[in-house]
């Protein structure tokens, strides 16, 4: 109590968090902002589940027997694993949390186009993840989250289509998503808003959006495919009963690996915010950088075969994907490049949301240069389903989304919560989620590269593994340790951290220029945007006395 | 192979260990030489097309060499040489079945010798394998209702891991096993030890047993197709296509006669889906093989398939053809 009235506080002004109180005032909002919360809530849940799997599985491996649980339950283990955290964590992340408490912020919106709708989306997503929950507790799924028939179909025994029913309900939260941000970022710019004045978070958003509208219905059709399957025993995937397997894998990755845009593109958003925030600077090639966002979108879907390189697809079929594959690591190049060149000549600042920022450069680095080796048919060969390639894509989906993630939570937590996040701590848990990451997932590369196939429970086989797994499984208790850590200060500076000021960075974008938490309509008047994105040069110049911040231009 | 495979890697290694070095290089400097200092402020650069250009060009040509490159070494793989040994393999939850066209069998354990090029026919009993020699770089899906392919050439005697690659359910990291290198005296002793005979003269009997023969005459009066000669050669289908009677091709006859009918014979023959085990399959489709290839003719029939167009050799090799 003391600690509240040291602080020196006026009488709270009236924000989306305090306006009004009780469950209901919060189950039955329709303000963006709150929606954001009650994902934030679910989706960190779901997050920590999925850790929890990943802490078993890693375990596991830390010796070549297997001896810490039995082989169906490591198999629902890593499969639950990749279920919740690609379905149930990653694809809602960004754009379900930072996405919908910012994009109307960021365009100068009350809220967006379908608040309801926008409620009803986290619904679905409870929904999805309530049956997920079920089926993990009476059960669970052993297929991996791939779910490649006709094991799925025709052999497992486990609950398949209730987990299919989950992912297929989770799914529609997603499209719902999608919509609302397309149509709002179409129609509800405020005036002076024109897409070449647009922040980077949303073009990111735009494009990610797209993928969501036109990628998930055909896993949802796919999961559909998969049930008639095996309930009624239609011949789709199955050869025995006259259908083709491999159809089944074009069905799944035309959907599943344009999902791996709509994880890294909303990161690759956030990232662009904070460089250009904390080199104080424009970003660097600003429509290079808008384009190349829908250029992967775009390109994202026509490459979905180079998952099947092995699967028995025809020689022809593979070199247009592989060469595909190719055309969509240039505009992922692009982006890469466009930061870095940011940073020259910019005035740079190492607070927690830029040394994620950083984090999250090395890692996506790392991680899309590694697919150069995954796109080369020859290599494929090789490497395919081993842990290079477990170790490919956590590089770019835990230490690039992720990382992006934390990152955006940290930029953006004054304005969510209205409290400043202690810095120490921050940079702490950045650096050691760097570390514990690279301990984990570099060992894999060279383990992928070895032989060692993923998915395996038992290496006692090949001892010759067990060192780097050792590795793998030291790195991930620091990662933990690293994850683990911000949502212990976040949850401390709710009730103890200083009070933010409305832009405690001193950052461009219309959502500093309301206040510390926001209140429900976000402006106090609709703003009128008279500036390019990133003025970062008025934002600094000594000339003006007062903060830019300060200054809301209002229509008339 | 697995040179091949690791020239192209090492190549890899190399540009994107330069590529990481130049993206960090640059940051790292940047990051140092432009951290905030009080009163300097950031200089406000718009960007630059000449720039954007140049780095998008550049990557892409390398990434084209890599493709290329990745492409020649993948279609290598992917075409076994004419006069391979063939080993047919049986895949199935949580075991590999292998078969020597000499009729050994083995279990979980492949004996080659070094120095021969050794292609595998492989389909599978119930769900998605796949057949991972690491050593040899080499890995295929093996799937049920049909085969695919894969070859490699050993070239030092030793022990290597085989793995299935393709998660296949609980026992998935069980179903492994070991390539035996032998020298080729050690690995005739090895042959000579046990056998049922050839696989095409298991086949030959299945044939018989099957009654194939009454219909499949060794003349033309025969209510099916004569099957003698037919490997490798193009078939005229009823509905005017024209397909490449591989092993995938043959395999499919036998389990689903009606698909893919010779021009000018009639629908009589059924089908032996769930009548044949996998193995007799293979088998059969081995004997079929068998009497195509005329010993004393050996030679020229290499060298016609050796002149069949390249395109046709390696959508067979690959046998992704049945639907």
């Amino acid at each position: 109590m003391s600690m509240e009235i040291a602080i020196p506080q006026p009488v709270e002004r009236e924000n989306y968090l305090n306006k009004k109180y009780g469950v209901w005032s919060w189950l039955l909002t329709t303000d963006h902002k709150r929606i954001a919360l009650l994902y934030l809530l679910s989706i960190t849940f779901f997050f920590f589940i999925g850790g929890f799997f990943a802490l078993l599985i890693r375990l596991e491996l830390l010796t070549p027997a297997g001896d810490l649980v039995q082989a169906d339950t490591y198999n629902k283990l890593f499969t639950m694993h990749g279920m919740v955290m690609v379905f149930f964590f990653l694809i809602p992340s960004i754009p379900a949390v930072l996405g919908n408490f910012l994009v109307p912020m960021m365009i100068g919106a009350k809220d967006l186009a379908f608040p309801r709708i926008n409620l009803l989306s986290w619904y679905l997503y409870v929904i999805g993840g309530v049956l997920m929950l079920h089926c993990m507790l009476t059960g669970g799924v052993d297929t991996g989250w791939t779910f490649y028939a006709p094991y799925s179909t025709n052999f497992t025994n486990t609950k398949i289509v209730e987990a299919g029913l989950a992912i297929f309900i989770a799914g529609f939260s997603s499209i719902l998503t999608g919509l609302n941000f397309v149509v709002t970022i179409h129609r509800m710019r405020a005036p002076g808003m024109t897409w070449s004045r647009l922040p980077l978070f949303i073009w990111a958003h735009y494009a990610t959006s797209i993928i969501q509208l036109l990628g998930t219905p055909v896993v949802a059709v796919t999961i559909v495919l998969v049930a008639a399957e095996r309930a009624l025993h239609l011949g789709i995937f199955d050869p025995k009963l006259g259908g083709d397997p491999l159809l089944f894998q074009h069905l799944f990755w035309f959907y599943s690996h344009p999902a791996v845009y709509i994880m890294i593109l909303p990161s690759m958003g956030v990232v662009t915010e904070i460089i250009a925030c904390f080199s104080r600077k424009r970003i660097f090639g600003y429509s290079f950088v808008a384009f190349s966002s829908i250029a992967i979108a775009v390109f994202g879907f026509l490459v979905w075969a180079h998952h099947m390189f092995v699967a028995g697809m025809s020689v022809y079929a593979a070199l247009v994907f592989s060469l595909l594959s190719y055309a969509v690591a240039v505009p992922s190049a692009i982006k890469v490049f466009n930061w870095t060149a940011t940073l020259y000549k910019g005035s740079i600042h190492y607070d927690a949301p830029m040394l994620y920022a950083f984090g999250f450069l090395g890692l996506f680095t790392v991680g899309g240069l590694t697919g150069l080796f995954l796109a080369a048919l020859g290599i494929d060969t090789h490497v395919t389903d081993t842990y290079f390639v477990v170790a490919h894509f956590h590089y770019i989906m835990v230490g690039g989304a992720v990382m992006g993630y934390l990152g955006g939570m940290h930029f953006w937590w004054p304005k969510i919560s209205g409290r400043l996040y202690p810095e120490g701590w921050a940079r702490l848990a950045a650096l050691i989620v760097f570390i514990g990451f690279n301990l984990t997932f570099f060992p894999q590369f060279l383990l992928g590269y070895m032989g060692m196939p993923r998915r395996y429970y038992d290496y006692s086989h090949m001892p010759e593994f067990q060192v780097l797994n050792v590795l793998s499984t030291a790195g991930a208790t620091v990662l933990g340790v690293g994850y683990l850590l911000p949502m212990i200060y976040f949850l401390w500076s709710m009730r103890y951290g200083k009070p933010a000021p409305d832009n405690p960075w001193n950052a461009a974008g219309l959502e500093w220029k309301t206040s510390s938490p926001p209140t429900t309509f976000n402006f106090e008047e609709e703003p009128v945007v008279t500036w390019e994105a990133y003025n970062y040069e008025e934002l600094d110049s000594p000339d003006k006395d007062a903060p830019h911040s300060e200054e809301v231009p209002v229509a008339r | 192979m697995a040179r091949n495979v690791d020239a192209l890697y090492i190549f890899l290694l190399i540009v994107t260990g330069m590529m990481t070095l130049l993206v960090f290089s640059f940051l790292i400097f940047f990051a140092a030489r432009f951290r905030h200092r009080p009163g300097v402020r950031a200089e406000q650069i718009e960007g630059s097309t000449p720039l954007e250009i140049t780095w998008s060009t550049i990557p892409f040509l390398v990434f084209m060499v890599i493709f290329a490159w990745g492409a020649v070494v993948y279609f290598k793989e992917r075409t076994p040489p004419a006069d391979s040994a063939e080993i047919y393999v049986v895949a199935k939850q949580w075991m590999w079945k292998l078969e020597h066209a000499e009729g050994q069998r083995e279990i979980n354990e492949l004996h080659v010798p070094v120095g021969r090029d050794v292609k595998l026919i492989m389909t599978s009993q119930d769900v998605i394998h796949s057949f991972f020699i690491p050593a040899f770089r080499i890995k295929q899906d093996v799937l049920p209702g049909r085969y695919t392919v894969e070859w490699f050439r050993a070239t030092k005697p030793g022990v290597y891991h085989l793995f299935c690659a393709e998660y296949c359910g609980t026992q998935h990291s069980g179903m492994v096993g070991d390539i035996v290198v032998m020298e080729p005296a050690q690995y005739e002793a090895w042959m000579n030890g046990g056998s049922t005979g050839p696989l095409s003269a298991t086949g030959e009997k299945i044939f018989a047993e099957l009654g194939c023969s009454t219909c499949h005459r060794t003349d033309t009066q025969g209510r099916g197709p004569n099957l003698q000669g037919v490997f490798g050669k193009p078939v005229q289908l009823e509905d005017g296509r024209t397909v490449t009677a591989d092993e995938n091709y043959l395999r499919e006859c036998i389990l689903d006669p009606g698909a893919k009918r010779v021009k000018g014979f009639q629908p009589l023959m059924p089908t032996f889906q769930g009548l044949v085990t996998e193995e007799q399959v293979n088998a059969l489709v081995a004997y079929i093989k068998s009497i195509s290839a005329t010993k004393p003719a050996d030679g020229a029939k290499t060298s016609a398939s050796a002149a069949a167009p390249l395109a046709e050799e390696k959508v067979q090799a690959h046998g992704s053809q049945v639907q």
